[in-house]
């Protein structure tokens, strides 16, 4: 006896297709946790093989631009166009550059002497440049046409040396520092206002971009001068262990500043407690030359004397990615692009490069699958962060032999100090050496 | 506070201006006098101070300098600078001495004044100049921080918030409006000049793009109410038109061929009422139409559909002898196929009555067997075996194994024919008898298979009621005959097929029954097969089942799924069973070295007896006592050395016979374990659970991955950020402002 058994397929075209074109296509899943068993073990595999990916694909440097016959010693991003940068080398020399074509559109011979400072004006039609010279210049964006020479709009001769430069959001207003700080309006030749805390020389001077009136600049006797453009004195002033260099203020956060420290390390404060820094970030090998928040006020880069650069997450210790490459030298200016897409640096040998802000982000339009799928890996990894595997592989860098060896020697000094510091401790009566944390330990005054 | 400090620390030379009111160019005038005297007076003392020097170095007692800073400086410190005439103290007699010369001042501050100088009292001392300095800074460093500190709420939001999106005060996403492009924006290269030039010239819109001025005219053409009107017309006109279409469809649909006569009658008549008409009228049109019909004929003649070698035709000629209307009928055709042959346009109206009638005919003589397909021409595909038309008989259970003879066959042919009301009404009407004898016989002979058959039932809903009911119908037929055959079958041919059955129902409950039950067959293919012990449980609750589905109401309400067709032996059949086969046979021969269950078992006995508590023997011979060759320790020494050790926790897989649970750490996974706790938890079942939720696709909905997957920062490609502005302080403002509001308003 033969017998045969037959199942009808039943396909209901409701349950697949969907009723416009604009609906998204049908795909009937069943979620019940019985039929995808093992999540955990799954996604732990994604996390790492995302983190592996990650590591390969980043490849940071874009490109480098070069044409300057002298160290480049400041930049100046433009406020009105992202592919615009301007650049001022150590012999005087100022260069505009476009940054999508990666080539020099124009160049002038600003100072005699470094540049020392430079700055867009908030419209972006101008920029000021002050130099070595004892000159403050307001330079046209726009190149001369034929036949035109290329003259500066205005020039002001001052008495002193000017060290910084920095123009108010959108006021228009300048302030410059040198042996004091001044606050100049465009119009006039003199300074509307000068601060002076002592005698001393200071080394930059910033504005704060959420808070306009305020500014705080770094003096050479290892000071943090806060000023209120409205008053006529200075506000406060911190002393710390070692001079600072630059700062920079949160774009996003009006009241939080970081500077480079002569000390290798950065220091984030708020400006009302300036007491003790909020946090200290540490790794580089070398003095801290410069420092640039993201647009988005969630990280910030730096510039070390120690040829690399680092990104720091703003409210963390130690870096979350570090660039360097074989041929650049001591890193003396930076700047991180409005569009927070890329880092851009200046170096001693004469070379501004262009960075990837992410190593491994892809670059350009992503479809949607894919910017779905790259947001999915991001939250793997974060996921899984602590996981020992994906930490290592996700913290893994490649640095040059003398940094590495650097940093192994610092973390032995710093050992040996903290463990002489607890046998101190040990060994004397309890109470007479307080336990001073590393965020207090860098701070000597805070003068009101 | 600070001018009067300013003014008491060097009152002499810098302010007088601050002392006096009034009269300013008086005072210009004096101050010029006073320089040029005070040029000469300080040439003298400048003489007499290095006179004074010379001396006071001669009595040896050397002043202390101060010492100057060598760096070029603009501003020199206050501490390196001594004023002359420092030491000297100064009168306020001093100050307002000047005051008698001064004619121009007036007589109240004068004796002001000079009430200052009678009375005594000495003002209270200013405040240095840094400790002024630092109060001024402290205060204004007071109000900034307050000033500053307004933006807490606004920081500390943005740094909690699951998703920041920048640049932050984005307009709305989407192309915009083009007047608020256009605003602020001229034509300048000279490109845009020209498409500008263009566009004005052509009436384009330049500054208010919503409408063109052809557009604008358009609109004012129609007005609202008519287009109203016109589109309500269009709506009837369509509806009309479908309705007329309806209409036509249904007509075309009937059947009845003198209503076809009536209707062709009836537009001949009307043809040829035209076709007179367009004679007088349009000869030219009515020559053209002619022609056509001429065309038609002759394609007509040379389908050769009029002769009479056409299967009916023979048969009526057969027919003719004893038949008048076949007689006629075939007359009608040779007549037709005269009037075909000569070259007449009248001829055209029979034709197509002919053709009307021929049509309808023709499509119900087609037999429904033109749709099955050809039986045997593929023997490997199983959906051409079947015949669609044919109604496949079925047999629910296998008790009631039929095979069905070619008579049957015969008379379900037969049976093919009948209209579908017949068998609709057959089929209600056998449908409860047969259930019910069906049921009765399954339920008496092997229980386990019914219950198998109703669980398959409630999967196959696939099945189309259509094939149900012509199975029940073949049944119904077939249930004499298979009584008959239940007796005639040997015992052994049952209990073969109930054990075929068995074997493939319960394949698909359990992989493992099914491989003891292969076990068993192959040992004894005719012996009735018991099933194992452990089934013996499952069994009762099988039996339990049974009881229950004999109930009439259940069984009246559900309709038989598996659907099986008795069939004449068949090549794909037995093709079917030998792949069934094969796999099975595929896997005996992959693992025929090996036995892996019992490889499985002997596994598990050894990985438990590991585990199992020990005796170990401790004992040292020779110690306390003699030793050597052929000595044995003493009975008490073993008895006290022999330790049992401790035994282990209960087995975890001790219930599990088919697993092996390892509780060895294994050194390769903890590699990737997270050994300490995180920082952010605080204890290791939140971090546990924070792992435990998956994230991706495959265990999510797409909403819930989208939700989950959010990055937290999004920034526009090309789009510049700019930082914050004072804007977002107000904003927040007002929305603290307002959820405060409807706070209250909850309160209330």
């Amino acid at each position: 006896r033969y017998q045969m058994k037959v199942k009808v397929l039943s396909r209901n075209p409701d349950d697949y297709v969907r009723e416009t074109k604009l609906d998204i296509q049908r795909v009937p899943r069943n979620y019940d946790p019985s039929l995808h068993p093992f999540e955990v073990s799954r996604e732990y595999t994604r996390a790492l093989n995302a983190t592996k990916l990650e590591r390969v694909f980043a490849k940071p440097f874009v490109a480098s631009l070069d044409g300057h016959r002298d160290g480049v010693n400041c930049m100046a991003k433009h406020t009105e166009s992202l592919s615009t940068l301007l650049s001022g080398s150590c012999d005087g020399e100022v260069k505009v550059w476009n940054l999508s074509k990666h080539e020099c559109v124009r160049t002038l011979q600003a100072h005699e002497g470094f540049v020392r400072g430079m700055v867009v004006r908030f419209c972006g039609t101008s920029f000021f440049t002050v130099g070595d010279d004892k000159t403050i210049k307001q330079w046209k964006m726009e190149s001369p046409g034929y036949g035109e020479e290329e003259e500066p709009l205005n020039t002001i001769l001052g008495k002193t040396v000017y060290t910084g430069l920095d123009h108010h959001q959108n006021d228009p207003v300048f302030a410059t520092c040198g042996q004091q700080v001044d606050i100049w309006d465009e119009q006039r030749s003199s300074p509307i206002r000068s601060f002076t805390w002592g005698v001393d020389s200071f080394s930059s001077v910033r504005f704060n971009p959420v808070e306009t009136e305020l500014l705080a600049s770094c003096a050479s006797d290892r000071s943090i001068v806060l000023y209120d453009m409205r008053e006529s004195t200075p506000l406060k002033k911190v002393i710390m262990s070692m001079r600072s260099n630059t700062l920079c203020w949160n774009p996003m956060e009006a009241y939080y500043f970081t500077c480079a420290n002569e000390d290798y390390n950065l220091y984030t404060y708020d400006m009302r407690y300036l007491t003790s820094p909020i946090i200290v970030h540490m790794d580089h090998v070398s003095a801290v030359l410069d420092v640039d928040y993201a647009p988005t006020g969630k990280e910030f880069v730096s510039a070390s004397f120690d040829k690399t650069l680092r990104i720091f997450a703003k409210d963390s210790g130690h870096s979350r990615s570090v660039y360097h490459t074989k041929r650049m030298q001591h890193v003396i200016c930076i700047k991180w692009s409005a569009d927070n897409k890329y880092i851009l640096s200046g170096s001693d040998e004469m070379n501004i490069r262009l960075w990837k802000a992410n190593a491994a982000e892809k670059l350009g339009v992503l479809a949607p699958r894919e910017r779905e799928a790259a947001s999915y890996s991001q939250k793997l990894k974060e996921k899984f962060q602590h996981h020992p595997q994906i930490r290592r592989i996700a913290r893994h860098r490649h640095l040059p032999k003398n940094i590495y060896h650097q940093t192994k020697e610092l973390r032995i000094m710093k050992e040996a100090r903290r463990r002489k510091e607890r046998n101190l401790r040990k060994h004397s009566k309890p109470g007479s050496v307080p336990m001073v944390s590393e965020k207090e330990k860098h701070v000597v005054t805070v003068v009101k | 506070l600070f001018t009067r400090s300013s003014l008491e620390k060097n009152p002499s030379a810098e302010n007088p201006d601050m002392l006096y009111d009034g009269g300013e160019d008086e005072l210009v005038g004096a101050d010029a006098d006073m320089s040029s005297e005070e040029e000469e007076d300080g040439y003298d003392e400048r003489k007499r101070q290095k006179l004074l020097e010379a001396i006071s170095a001669l009595g040896g007692k050397r002043k202390k300098t101060l010492g100057e800073r060598s760096e070029a400086a603009v501003q020199m410190s206050e501490f390196t600078v001594n004023a002359e005439g420092e030491g000297d103290k100064i009168e306020l007699s001093d100050l307002i001495g000047s005051m008698a010369k001064t004619p121009g001042l007036s007589g109240k501050t004068k004796k002001r004044l000079k009430n200052m100088e009678h009375s005594r009292k000495a003002i209270d001392c200013p405040l240095s100049k840094q400790e002024s300095e630092r109060i001024q800074r402290d205060l204004a460093f007071q109000k900034v921080s307050k000033e500053v500190s307004h933006w807490n709420s606004v920081i500390t939001q943005n740094q909690r918030a699951e998703q920041l999106v920048f640049p932050l005060n984005q307009g709305p996403s989407g192309p915009q409006p083009m007047e608020r492009v256009v605003v602020g924006w001229k034509a300048q290269t000279p490109l845009e000049q020209e498409v500008f030039s263009l566009l004005s010239a052509n009436k384009q819109p330049i500054n208010d793009p919503i409408l063109t001025p052809t557009e604008e005219a358009s609109m004012k053409a129609m007005s609202l109410e008519e287009a109203k009107i016109r589109r309500a017309e269009l709506q009837k006109a369509r509806a009309l038109q479908s309705y007329y279409e309806a209409k036509a469809r249904r007509q075309r649909k009937i059947k009845s061929k003198k209503y076809h006569k009536v209707q062709n009658k009836a537009k001949r008549k009307d043809f040829l009422k035209q076709f007179d008409e367009m004679v007088k009228k349009d000869p030219a049109a009515a020559l053209e139409e002619l022609n056509k019909m001429e065309l038609a004929r002759m394609q007509e003649r040379m389908s050769l559909k009029h002769q009479n070698s056409g299967k009916w035709a023979k048969s009526k000629a057969i027919m003719a002898k004893y038949d008048e209307e076949a007689r006629t009928a075939i007359q009608q055709q040779l007549e037709v196929n005269k009037n075909l042959t000569q070259k007449v346009v009248t001829s055209l109206n029979n034709e197509e009555e002919e053709e009307e009638e021929e049509r309808p005919g023709d499509a119900e003589v087609l037999p429904d067997f033109v749709n099955d397909a050809e039986q045997g021409l593929d023997f490997s595909n199983p959906w051409l075996s079947g015949t669609l038309s044919q109604d496949p008989a079925e047999e629910t259970s296998d008790a009631v194994t039929v095979t069905v003879s070619a008579e049957e066959n015969v008379a379900e042919e037969e049976e093919v024919e009948e209209t579908e009301e017949e068998a609709l009404l057959r089929e209600f009407d056998s449908r409860r008898k047969l259930r019910q004898a069906q049921e009765a016989e399954t339920a008496a002979a092997i229980p386990v298979v019914v219950v198998v058959e109703e669980e398959e039932e409630d999967d196959d809903n696939d099945a189309s009621d259509k094939e149900a009911t012509g199975l029940l119908r073949g049944l119904a037929e077939g249930c004499g005959e298979a009584d008959q055959a239940a007796d005639t079958d040997t015992s052994a041919q049952l209990e073969e097929g109930l054990r075929i059955r068995d074997v493939e129902d319960v394949e698909l409950l359990t992989q493992e029954e099914v491989e003891l039950e292969e076990e068993t067959t192959d040992k004894a293919p005719v012996k009735l097969q018991h099933p194992p012990a452990t089934e013996s449980f499952q069994n009762a609750g099988k039996t339990r089942k049974v009881k229950k589905g004999i109930e009439l109401k259940q069984v009246l309400t559900k309709d038989t799924q598996a659907i099986q067709v008795p069939f004449t032996p068949t090549v794909e059949d037995t093709e079917d069973a030998a792949g069934k086969l094969d796999q099975r046979g595929l896997i005996k021969e992959a693992f025929a070295g090996d036995d892996i269950i019992s490889d499985f078992l002997k596994d598990k006995k050894k990985q438990e007896d590991a585990g199992k508590a020990k005796v170990v023997d401790l004992t040292l011979p020779g110690w306390g006592e003699w030793g050597g060759g052929g000595l044995k320790p003493s009975r008490r020494k073993c008895r006290r050395f022999r330790i049992k050790t401790a035994p282990p926790p209960p087995r975890k897989d001790q219930h599990l016979p088919g697993v092996i649970i390892s509780e060895k750490r294994n050194s390769s996974i903890s590699l990737h374990q997270v050994n300490t706790l995180p920082f952010p938890f605080e204890s290791p079942s939140t971090f546990e659970n924070t792992i435990r939720s998956p994230l991706g696709r495959t265990w999510n909905t797409e909403c819930t991955v989208k939700k989950v997957t959010k990055p937290k920062v999004v920034t526009r490609l090309g789009a510049i950020i700019k930082p914050m502005t004072r804007e977002e302080l107000v904003k927040d403002r007002k929305q603290a402002g307002n959820s405060r509001l409807q706070e209250l308003k909850l309160v209330k």
